[in-house]
């Protein structure tokens, strides 16, 4: 058998679309652990970035942290925190705000630090507000690169949030994770690739946010 | 132009820098006690080579940089007094880039100022209308972003963008010297404009000599470690350098450009050798001159012909040589005059009215006896001549 008909079995089979171990519960709280751990990060890596870009202190200390982190395992971190807080779904969390908050923090800071210093001096030199220049100069500008950070951020997220059904929690990553056990194959490979699909449409989902979000001229077009 | 301190108008704001030093944690010296006093409503240029501290102590007086020692004054009040963000907005400032917001349309570029200080969105819009007008640009761009604009268009909506608040005083550090000569030229004759109109407080930094000379009412060439080589109007300037430092900044040809501070208004013009393509042979007979200026029916220039070619009745005109650019006594300069004669094939500059109209010619050595007699007179003009 091919892994198309794996697929095929797996959409097929009705009672996969239904109850608790069904494909919307399972999406639902895929997405809604995804969207948790984004939101930490982001919480933690856009002030921390904006700030840094824009002060242009503290660069180092931050690339040095985010190599740091980007060498953490998420698999084993998030086995050494169950052995010592036990289940739940901090444990689940921590790894995965780990995971984003070094491309969150680093393109933030590089996007606010390369904004082109002319329209910043200009500002100062009008007698605006450094907060107004962070957020009216710098951050409109550096929005495409800072987006780009979250995107990378996000994906990550989408296919590692997988994690959480070995703490027996729900999401994507229990099809993968049973199946396994089972040797139910269908279940692996459907698992697999509703993961794959949720992260092309967080890419999407990224794509449309860009064209809202940034001004035509900072786009170029 | 106008005298700009002549100006009734403004609202422009007088500057005392006493004894500034400027100096960089790293040590160096970039600006050593300098004292300036700059004038209200009028042009103060800042002139020297290439890291003497104009940038330094331009930026010390909207106090982007704060001065080692010494005292700024805006109106008779330290300026350390202001809130720093209050000074600077009554400060409009223009960069060489111009500096523009690339997220923002023209019309919300020039808006900034007047949105920071609190205006309403409509009100403020109006207003950047209203400047785009005021410095030349098509109201047609203000909904376009900066990338869709030329550097010269981008210029003008940072020259825009600063006056938008109506500061007192309009700080420029070399906001023309990205931009081609031509563009250039036509940035310099659009500030001058303005300048008349609106009589402003403006410091404007170059390493331009010549455009220091064209701008400025008052001109401080200085040297290397922030030192002030000499303080003075352009025309003092050039007939008098304080020093060889000065002199030789100014260049080889400081005599020729002093003759734009002279006016051509007194050369004595002669029309015997203006002629009509009409001519009768007694009327190209008449003239005991070798060049003859050849004007149509209405007087306008055609072009200069040797006598000995020319046959009446049938004067060819398209073969006659050019006549170069005429020059107009009333509004030209010495200098003007000059060149024209030296351009034209027969040494002699034309003269023509406000229409175009031939008014008679002048010789080289009649403007060279003009010349002579203008610096035997002393002082050059204090008001400038355009030319
Ligand atoms: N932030 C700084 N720290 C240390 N030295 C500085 C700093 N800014 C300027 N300088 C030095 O001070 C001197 C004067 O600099 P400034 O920018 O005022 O010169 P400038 O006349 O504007 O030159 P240019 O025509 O090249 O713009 C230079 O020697 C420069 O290297
Ligand atoms: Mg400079």
């Amino acid at each position: 058998m091919n892994v198309l008909n794996f697929v095929n079995a797996f959409f097929s089979d009705s009672a996969h679309w239904h109850g608790y171990d069904g494909i919307p519960q399972r999406l639902l709280e895929h997405i809604q652990y995804s969207v948790l751990a984004l939101a930490l990060a982001a919480a933690i890596g856009l002030p921390v970035g904006l700030l840094t870009g824009h002060t242009g202190r503290g660069g180092n200390a931050l690339a040095f942290i985010a190599t740091a982190a980007r060498a953490l395992p998420s698999f084993g971190l998030l086995v050494l925190i169950v052995i010592m807080m036990g289940f739940g779904l901090l444990p689940v969390m921590i790894p995965l705000v780990i995971l984003a908050v070094p491309p969150i923090l680093v393109t933030t800071y590089e996007a606010v630090r390369t904004v082109d210093p002319s329209p910043v001096d200009a500002a100062r030199g009008m007698g605006m507000h450094e907060s107004r220049i962070l957020f009216q100069v710098e951050l409109p500008v550096a929005l495409p690169l800072i987006l780009s950070g979250l995107r990378s951020a996000a994906i990550q997220i989408v296919s590692t949030a997988t994690i959480a059904a070995y703490v027996s929690l729900g999401g994507l990553g229990r099809y993968i994770v049973d199946g396994l056990y089972q040797r139910d194959y269908e279940k692996v490979v459907g698992g697999a690739t509703l993961v794959a699909v949720l992260a092309l449409v967080t890419l999407a989902l990224f794509w449309a946010v860009g064209r809202l979000a940034v001004s035509p001229g900072v786009r170029r077009r | 132009m106008a005298n700009a301190s002549a100006n009734p108008k403004g609202s422009g704001a007088l500057i005392r820098i006493d004894s500034v030093t400027k100096r960089y944690p790293d040590g160096t010296v970039a600006v050593d006690r300098l004292s300036l006093e700059i004038p209200d409503r009028s042009i103060t240029v800042l002139v020297g080579p290439s890291g003497c501290g104009k940038t330094t102590t331009l930026r010390m007086i909207n106090r982007m940089v704060e001065p080692s020692e010494g005292t700024i004054l805006l109106d008779g009040e330290d300026i350390q007094r202001r809130p720093v963000t209050t000074l600077r907005r009554s400060m409009g400032y223009v960069i060489q880039n111009a500096g523009l917001f690339q997220h923002r349309t023209i019309l919300d570029n020039i808006a900034t100022v007047p949105r920071v200080l609190g205006w309403g969105k409509q009100k403020a819009r109006a207003r950047a209308a209203e400047l785009m007008e005021r410095v030349g640009l098509d109201t047609a761009l203000a909904k376009r972003y900066p990338y869709q604009l030329s550097g010269g268009q981008q210029q003008r909506v940072g020259v825009a963008r600063a006056l938008a608040a109506d500061p007192p005083v309009l700080l420029m550090d070399e906001p023309f010297s990205a931009v081609d000569p031509v563009v250039r030229k036509g940035l310099q004759d659009e500030l001058l404009r303005i300048q008349d109109e609106l009589g402003k407080t403006i410091v404007f930094v170059t390493h331009d000599i010549d455009e220091a000379i064209k701008l400025g009412t008052m001109v401080a060439v200085m040297r290397e470690g922030g030192h002030l080589a000499q303080y003075a109007p352009p025309a003092e300037l050039l007939s008098h350098p304080a020093d060889a430092f000065v002199e030789d900044f100014l260049g080889a040809d400081r005599g020729i450009r002093r003759l734009s501070f002279f006016p051509a208004a007194e050369l004595p013009l002669t029309t015997g050798q203006v002629i009509t393509a009409d001519a009768t042979a007694e009327q190209l007979a008449a003239p005991d001159e070798p060049w003859l200026l050849i004007t149509d029916a209405d007087g306008r220039p055609l072009g200069w012909g040797e006598r000995r070619d020319l046959t009446a009745g049938d004067i060819r005109t398209d073969r006659l040589l050019p006549h170069g650019r005429p020059f107009v006594p009333g509004s030209d300069s010495l200098r003007t005059a000059l060149d024209s004669a030296v351009l034209s094939p027969a040494g002699h500059a034309v003269a023509v009215d406000d229409t175009g109209r031939v008014t008679g010619v002048v010789s080289q050595a009649t403007i060279g006896e003009a010349i002579r007699s203008a610096h035997a007179g002393g002082h050059a003009d204090e008001a400038k001549v355009a030319s």
